[in-house]
């Protein structure tokens, strides 16, 4: 699938938003405190950055506000409309914070239900799609829902916790880093599934329904250019940079995050420094991580333009 | 509303007979021909006189090759080719319907046919990734999805012939390989066809429940035994005048004698 950078941003960014809403929707930090008012802004920032930039790849933006009407059957309706109905709560714990020094546990556990349901419906649109096996796992909601939540806790740690004396431990440091790990775990197996998934249990026989004849092979495309589906959905992408850039991922979004994260543990007075760093590296990892996601998905409309062979092109 | 109907009164589709296309692409010339200026806004092209042309098409031919494993003289390892004409399929269980988000995707309740209201599509795109068959296109130019409209405003169409209100790719195909009709009615031209040729499904593992059959290539026959050519030249019927006297020659000459 093409990786458009308008989703990329879209996903990670306003993922990173729910995140952190998510931590301070459950009532940590102190509402009084500038770090956590400033804490509430920064989060509803990132998640309207992150709508706003959904738009952009949009044929018609102008109309974009028709995407809240079909909630019915649509998880792309179904997302927008989460999103619109998860501003209300956050907006007012953010209020609460940053003009009254104060919080509702109550009315947080709604916003941070709410934020982790909008996140579910985002990863829902990938992972309700038939057509394209290596999102139609569970495993992409759990991936979704974990860096969503991985890179919420790591921004709290990063930017809003205060260095603590030598010799205490920070129990948030070792939080954000279970759940760095656990969500790269979710990630690990949606990989391994993806490796294997292929076209699922569609084939080049079954596509053309010649497989009663024998094996089938495309020997010429509708044209000879290119058009919107092979460039859309038969993403050509040199597969002999997947693994590399696989390996770019692993090391900037899981490695250098948990090895700052020890650090940050091992030297409470530079917390601040590590976790920032930790921070940085996880959400530059995870834009690689996204952007594979949907470099090397397959899509069964690939099946009509040669399969796997015409992903690879010719060197 | 992208909600699908429980069930359509009709089930308007195309029958293709794979056996009998050319691959000519005359429907898909007559699809843009009708369409660009027909439902919706023109079907427009990228770079058409440029280096790396591009555009919306509603319809488009692949070309497939298979090689069938049977052992039959004739047929086993030799290629047959297959023209294979592809447009929207007209799902019953169409997904590109129920993930449109703007209700601008919809499925008739009437005749099951599979349209795009282009004044409320914001050309997300998603419909286009949910159909496995390749159906829909975005249109760059205006950033709405275009589809197969079934021409929608063919068939109806009574400032039209009764002969003409058939699809524009049906009533062109030189070789007869297009068939329009209501595949719901077990009656109708189209369904008989289906059930005596066979007719099958685009990926039914899929679950979209296509309305448009697909009919298979027909059985290759062996090939006659006088087909063949002679095991070999002695046994010829012996040449006579002119034509005897160099086979003699000749003959004389390499030591093989005369016949």
């Amino acid at each position: 699938m093409h990786p458009a950078a308008s989703v990329i941003a879209f996903t990670t960014l306003s993922g990173l938003g729910y995140g952190l809403a998510f931590v301070l929707a459950l009532g940590h930090g102190n509402p009084a405190a500038t770090s956590t008012k400033i804490a509430w802004f920064l989060a509803l920032t990132l998640i309207s950055i992150g709508l706003l930039c959904s738009t952009l790849h949009l044929g018609n933006p102008q109309r974009a506000w028709r995407a809240f009407s079909q909630w019915r059957s649509s998880w792309l309706s179904r997302e927008g409309v989460m999103a619109v109905l998860t501003f209300i709560p956050l907006t007012l714990l953010a209020a609460m914070s940053i003009f009254g020094d104060s919080f509702n546990l109550a009315l947080g556990y709604v916003g941070g239900i709410m934020a982790a349901v909008t996140v579910y419906c985002t990863a829902k649109i990938y992972n309700s799609l038939r057509t394209i096996p290596q999102w139609h796992s569970g495993w992409t909601i759990a991936t979704y829902l974990g860096f969503s939540l991985s890179s919420g806790t790591l921004a709290y740690v990063g930017l809003f916790r205060k260095p603590l004396e030598e010799g205490r431990t920070d129990v948030w440091t070792i939080v954000a880093l279970g759940i760095l790990i656990a969500a790269w775990v979710f990630k690990f197996m949606w990989v391994q599934n993806a490796a294997s998934v292929g076209y699922g249990k569609s084939t080049m026989e079954s596509a053309t329904g010649l497989g009663h004849i024998g094996k089938v092979r495309l020997l010429e495309r509708p044209h000879a250019m290119g058009n919107y589906l092979t460039n859309e959905m038969a993403f050509r992408v040199a597969r002999r940079h997947m693994n590399l850039l696989w390996k770019i991922c692993v090391l900037l979004g899981l490695v250098l995050p948990a090895v700052c994260l020890a650090l940050a543990l091992a030297a409470p007075a530079a917390l601040t420094f590590f976790s920032f760093v930790a921070l940085i590296t996880h959400m530059l990892g995870l834009l690689v991580e996204r952007w594979l996601f949907f470099a090397t998905a397959r899509h069964a409309v690939g099946l009509y333009y040669g399969g796997d062979a015409a992903l690879v092109p010719a060197e | 509303m992208t909600s699908l109907p429980a069930s359509t009164d009709k089930k308007l589709g195309l029958v293709i007979d794979l056996d009998t296309c050319v691959g000519c692409h005359a429907c898909v010339v007559a699809c843009k021909e009708w369409n660009t200026s027909g439902y919706g806004t023109a079907l427009s092209d990228q770079d058409p006189y440029g280096a790396n042309p591009a555009g919306s098409w509603l319809n488009r031919i692949h070309t497939f090759e298979v090689i069938p494993d049977g052992e039959v003289i004739g047929t086993a390892g030799d290629a047959r080719v297959v023209h294979f004409p592809k447009s929207c399929l007209h799902c019953e269980d169409a997904p590109c319907v129920t993930v449109c988000p703007t209700g601008a995707s919809y499925k008739r309740q009437s005749d099951g046919i599979v349209l795009v209201d282009e004044e409320k599509c914001i050309g997300c795109g998603l419909c286009a990734w949910s159909c496995a068959y390749g159906a829909r296109e975005m249109d760059l130019a205006e950033g709405v999805m275009k589809k197969c409209t079934l021409c929608v405003d063919r068939i109806y169409n009574e400032e039209l012939e009764e002969i003409d209100r058939q699809p524009a790719c049906v009533k062109t195909c030189p070789a007869g390989a297009r068939h329009f009709g209501d595949l719901a009615d077990p009656q109708s031209d189209v369904s008989v066809l289906v059930k005596e040729r066979g007719g099958f499904d685009l990926m039914p593992e899929q679950g979209n429940k296509p309305v448009n059959k697909y009919l298979p290539p027909r059985e290759r026959t062996e090939l006659g035994a006088n087909s063949a050519p002679p095991e070999s030249e002695e046994e010829s019927v012996a040449a006579e005048g002119l034509l005897g006297w160099i086979d003699r020659a000749l003959g004389t000459l390499d030591g093989k004698g005369a016949k």
